[in-house]
């Protein structure tokens, strides 16, 4: 899968859904029977949920990081928010699963580690707000699948590589596509929201504290819940994105090629070299 | 890429490279050295490994790997006292190398017996791992799939006589690499293979003797390998 206009094309010749295609083009260029590719699937769902349990189930911390994600519960719990309850409690999910992963907790790389908190946090507050059922998940899950493995051929899903565009940036995108996906948007809305998603995120590097994937990548994975948010709302809505998702996935991966090595999952660059960011890395001892 | 590659792996954070990748490496060293006990495995970190080992956990992981744990495995966590408890014993060292992989170690295996082995591996990103020396031997092995490694002569048929074998017993080969020191010197072909059902344990005693020039035959199975 290299292209999200091949992919729309194709739903419109054969008929099927975003999901339904990926889910059928995945099959034909693997080999591996649509049934075995959904069980592989759900399992990786119920991994995922497994991660959202035990993430929210205790205050854990990372070695710089603190355990806030239940902050924004209690915040929420006011009535008061300016984001609403389901971008508060897919931020909640995303942080709380993000700093899980600091603290060596078992998580679903999705794409990556260092963006782990993003998807789940983008699905399970589908099911938190609006009581989604699994198989819709799933579908969700199979077209954040298809967008990951075209940017992945396109451009890159690494930091070290592409910078945070690339690993936070991706799973926005992907999540965007989830959302658009659950709520049964055409396979034209989803390649819109991958584009409106991605174009707000290009250029952000990936300057982690101490080499470390906690400052700032777990508040990053829940601030971009809010982004992919909007960029499936707004595709929802009918806005499209003048420049074609397939275009700015390739805008994606040259900026990530142009980036200086600093900037790239090295620890010198950017936060990691603030006064704050370099005291914090010491105080690891490391 | 497939898609469980994207939406995955399932693993013990904080990072596909120096966590996961380094539980993998670790179990990739251990089904070199096989099944016999290990009097000591020292780890040489190089590069970002000898400086982020604690704050990812890689210390931690690659010894988990060594005990067989894969990178999904909780036990990576208490790994180090994993090891303790078992009569495991590891050191750690960091080695400073120009031109290493900056995510990339030398273990050194010694058994009770003074047989020793070293091997030197990288972790090359998402979790993605490359095995690239094997006793001073310069190769490549991603042990994605179940993978022979056979030091020999560099003399004629020795290829040919695996590919034989192989196809006798019905194995696809994924991908076959030769690697020489010097013309008639000493060789190592690496061929991965797909394999239908459980791996086969006396396959790498046949190809050790399916050519007179084969030397050494190193089993590396991943998933269904010793632990």
């Amino acid at each position: 899968m290299r292209s999200m206009t091949d992919i729309a094309e194709q739903c419109r010749l054969s008929g099927r859904s975003f999901s339904e295609q990926a889910l059928f083009m995945e099959s034909e260029e693997t080999g591996s029977s649509p049934d075995i590719l959904r069980k592989g699937m759900l399992s990786r769902l119920k991994d995922m949920e497994f991660s959202v349990r035990e993430a929210v189930s205790k205050e854990w911390r990372g070695l710089i990081v603190p355990a806030e994600a239940s902050l924004l519960e209690q915040y929420a719990a006011l009535g008061c928010a300016l984001s609403g309850p389901y971008v508060l409690s897919a931020a909640r999910i995303a942080m709380a699963v993000s700093t899980y992963n600091a603290a060596m907790g078992r998580i679903v790389a999705a794409p990556t580690a260092g963006s782990c908190g993003i998807l789940p946090g983008m699905l399970f507050a589908c099911r938190e707000q609006f009581g989604t059922e699994d198989d819709l998940l799933l579908s969700g899950l199979f077209a954040a699948a298809a967008v990951g493995e075209v940017t992945a051929a396109r451009a890159t899903l690494a930091g070290a590589s592409g910078g945070c565009q690339a690993e936070c940036g991706s799973a926005a995108a992907m999540g965007a596509a989830a959302l658009v996906t659950i709520r049964g948007g055409s396979a034209d809305a989803v390649s819109s929201a991958v584009a409106l998603t991605f174009k707000s995120i290009l250029g952000l590097v990936c300057d982690p504290v101490g080499g470390l994937v906690e400052c700032p990548c777990v508040k990053r994975n829940a601030m971009l819940v809010s982004l992919g948010t909007l960029g499936a709302d707004m595709a929802l809505a009918g806005v499209k994105s003048l420049i074609p998702a397939d275009e700015v996935i390739d805008a994606m991966g040259q900026i990530g090629r142009a980036l200086p090595g600093t900037l790239r999952e090295t620890g010198l660059g950017g936060l990691a070299v603030t006064p704050t960011g370099k005291a914090l890395a010491e105080g690891t001892g490391m | 890429m497939g898609f469980l590659d994207i939406i995955g792996p399932v693993m013990i954070g904080p990072s596909s490279s120096h966590t996961a990748g380094a539980a993998r490496l670790g179990k990739l060293a251990r089904a070199c050295w096989g099944d016999d006990p290990v009097g000591e495995v020292v780890l040489f970190l190089r590069g970002s490994f000898a400086f982020t080992s604690k704050g990812h956990g890689t210390d931690k992981a690659l010894v988990a790997g060594l005990l067989g744990m894969e990178p999904d495995d909780e036990g990576i966590r208490t790994a180090l006292a994993t090891a303790a408890e078992r009569g495991f014993p590891f050191r750690f060292e960091r080695e400073d190398v120009d031109g290493a992989h900056p995510n990339s170690v030398r273990f050194l295996f010694s058994g009770r017996d003074g047989r020793t082995m070293e091997i030197v591996g990288a972790s090359v990103g998402g979790g993605a791992v490359e095995l690239q020396e094997i006793d001073g031997f310069s190769l490549k092995v991603s042990g994605d799939l179940p993978t022979l490694v056979t030091f020999h002569r560099d003399v004629h048929g020795v290829v040919a006589a695996v590919a034989a074998l192989l196809a006798d017993r019905k194995i696809n080969i994924a991908s076959m690499t030769l690697h020489r020191k010097a013309r008639g010197g000493l060789a190592s072909l690496v061929a991965e293979m797909e394999m239908e059902g459980n791996p086969d344990h006396a396959l790498p005693g046949d190809v050790a003797k399916v050519h007179p020039a084969i030397v050494r035959v190193v089993p590396l199975y991943g998933r269904g390998g010793p632990s």
